[in-house]
């Protein structure tokens, strides 16, 4: 069906040549090597019997006839391809765009290193500033409660809090089983497999409880807030809600902030009770440790503090999420990538704070001999 | 003005297409046909299934009864026939749905990797970028993401992939859309041109009139799930219908007619 393409020199004479056949996209291998065997030149190049040309075809079809140095008025076409290849080759006669010159590689690394500790410090200012500014409108909302939000707030309450609870309960269960293993497997060459229960709800009571439902929902609210606030962002709902005298603090961040510091509280008490739970099932059935002498030891052996120092630091962490969630969502530049990435940004940055911020508790409990 | 062969084979043809959703019956035996090298102007009220119907050609979609031929060739159902539009049917989609994570230049070329993996990148460039340049963008564009350029550009960004395959068919859906009137015209005439450069068959749909006096060869009105009447403008202008006349004798055609009047025939020129 399709015609090959050919250049060939003319019989008559050997200083005119003409091509033929379809010079199109679909043959552009062909033309190619043809192209790259052309040697010679030429007075004119008859292009009249090429039946099927689109623009491929006519850039290749002068880039031909520049290699066999024929001028433009000695280019034969058929009428109603003549068109097209003066289109073409108006726009290769305009000046070829400027290439910028490839940086070294060593700069763009230093340039990339840099740019992104600026992002960090950037990223704190603004985490600051947006503190603030959520910290006055949760001091507007405390004056007058008028102004809460009641059916959002309880809406996140709902998503944020309790659809988390199973996730929470069963994952907590989980590291709390695999820490009683692993302070099983150590302490029984000393003959201490007893201190499986301090292991266990020292470690959850003061440390995991809180530290995994935080991290748990920075990645399952923080992104969900961000993926909310940022498509409504790109959908000017913000501009609108701006436009009609509205606050968008109020409106948006504050439920949020609120419902989170209700629920991650709670959901970091049950955490700390399944993890608990999780200890405990291992204790009985791996070390002979039955459930009533396991809470007979906990109630001996651990006091109210570690209980309280764990719960300190939930409400913090329910802060740092609500804030750096709602925060990128705001930074949504309008585009579905951008969703994405602040997104991906959001649940980086607090999980991050959340580690650094338990770490620099741990220090700060234990000096202060709590 | 550029008068298609009255009598030349249709390119595409529709014979007794019915589509539906659910219950929603969106055409009912509908005919059509679209002659080579014409720009037919597909216009129709809301929920007449203007864009449904670029999509059934396209094969996005599949109507329940019918047939649908490109130049010649059933496109309904089999992978082939939707390869086969892919390879000859360019299409811009209302906001050019660009993929917003690579350049303009990239975006081009993304037809091009997948049809031609063997191409050399330097050919594939050079070929992108004739392309963007074809669709009256600088050069300067290739290298900006979609998210960087103004509406209009994203659309002849959105043109410029739409030809890179260099495509015999080309289907433009509401492409004035959200542009200036100046835009508009810049982007009618660069249709006009495009189509009269490449040799293009244009099904085009659009709500804007002064697209349809200044470059359609032929005007389809769809209405009742049916094409009510097909043919130039001036004759379609007087069907008898009452939607027809609202559509074309309210204040707003009356200002495109005039314009049309005051300078005529330059488009193209």
């Amino acid at each position: 069906m399709a015609a090959v393409p050919a250049i060939n020199i003319e019989k008559s004479d050997p200083e005119s040549w003409s091509a033929s056949g379809d010079w199109t996209l679909a043959q552009s291998q062909t033309i190619e090597d043809l192209l790259a065997s052309l040697r010679g030149a030429a007075r004119s190049l008859d292009a009249s019997a090429i039946e099927r040309l689109d623009t491929d075809g006519a850039l290749m079809l002068l880039e031909a006839a520049r290699r066999l140095g024929v001028g433009g008025q000695d280019l034969r076409l058929r009428q109603d391809h003549a068109r097209l290849v003066d289109a073409v080759r108006r726009i290769e006669a305009e000046e070829a765009p400027e290439v910028p010159a490839r940086e070294p590689g060593w700069r763009v690394v230093l340039a990339h290193i840099g740019r992104a500790v600026e992002t960090i410090f950037a990223q704190l200012r603004d985490l600051v500033a947006f503190f603030g500014l959520v910290l006055m409108a949760l001091l507007r909302t405390l004056l007058n409660p008028g102004r809460l939000r009641l059916t959002a707030t309880v809406h996140h309450m709902e998503q944020s809090g309790i659809d988390a609870v199973p996730l929470v309960v069963v994952l907590s269960f989980l590291v709390g089983a695999v820490i009683a293993f692993l302070g099983a497997t150590v302490m029984r060459d000393f003959g201490a497999e007893l201190f499986v229960v301090e292991l266990v709800s020292f470690a959850f009571l003061r440390e995991f409880g809180t530290l995994l439902t935080a991290i748990l929902l920075a990645g399952r609210t923080a992104s969900a807030f961000t993926a909310q606030i940022g498509t409504m962002k790109g959908r000017e709902e913000i501009d609108a809600i701006r436009t009609m005298g509205l606050d968008v603090i109020d409106l948006l961040v504050v439920p949020r902030v609120i419902a989170l510091l209700v629920m991650l509280p709670i959901l970091a008490f049950l955490a700390m009770l399944a993890g608990i739970a999780g200890g405990m099932l291992v204790a009985s059935v791996n070390l002979d440790i039955p459930v009533d002498l396991f809470i007979t030891r906990l109630q001996e052996t651990i006091q109210l503090r570690h209980f309280l120092v764990g719960m300190s630091k939930a409400p913090v962490f329910a802060l740092v999420i609500a804030l750096v969630g709602c925060l990128e969502g705001f930074k949504v530049a309008g585009t579905a990538q951008s969703v994405g990435e602040r997104t991906t940004s959001s649940v980086v940055q607090c999980i991050s704070l959340v580690i650094v911020i338990n770490a620099i508790a741990a220090v700060f409990f234990l000096e202060v001999g709590l | 003005m550029n008068a298609g062969p009255v009598n030349a084979e249709p390119v595409i043809r529709i014979r007794g297409v019915r589509t539906q959703f659910g219950p929603v019956v969106v055409h009912e035996n509908l005919d059509l046909d679209v002659r080579r090298g014409e720009i037919l102007g597909v216009i129709g009220g809301s929920g007449t299934g203007k864009s449904v119907l670029m999509r059934a050609i396209l094969g996005l979609i599949r109507p329940r009864a019918g047939a649908i031929e490109v130049f010649g060739r059933n496109v309904l159902g089999d992978e082939e026939g939707s390869d086969y539009m892919a390879r000859r049917a360019g299409v811009l989609f209302q906001d050019g749905a660009l993929f917003s994570s690579l350049t303009v230049r990239e975006n081009v070329e993304v037809p091009l990797k997948s049809y031609f993996p063997d191409m050399s990148r330097a050919r594939r460039e050079r070929l992108a970028l004739l392309k963007i340049r074809l669709a009256g963008l600088p050069a300067s564009a290739a290298e900006k993401l979609p998210a960087e350029l103004s509406g209009g550009m994203r659309k002849r960004s959105g043109l410029a992939r739409a030809l890179a395959l260099s495509p015999e068919l080309l289907f433009l859906d509401e492409p004035t859309a959200g542009l200036d009137p100046i835009g508009a015209a810049a982007f009618d005439e660069l249709i006009s041109t495009l189509q009269q450069a490449l040799g293009l068959t244009v099904f085009l749909i659009t709500h804007d009139l002064d697209t349809l006096y200044a470059i359609c060869d032929r005007v389809a009105v769809l209405s009742q799930k049916k094409v009510l009447t097909i043919g130039p403008i001036g004759e379609v202008e007087r069907t008898d219908d009452p939607w027809i006349q609202e559509y074309f004798h309210g204040p707003r055609a009356r200002a495109a007619k005039a314009a049309m009047a005051a300078g005529s025939g330059t488009l193209g020129n």
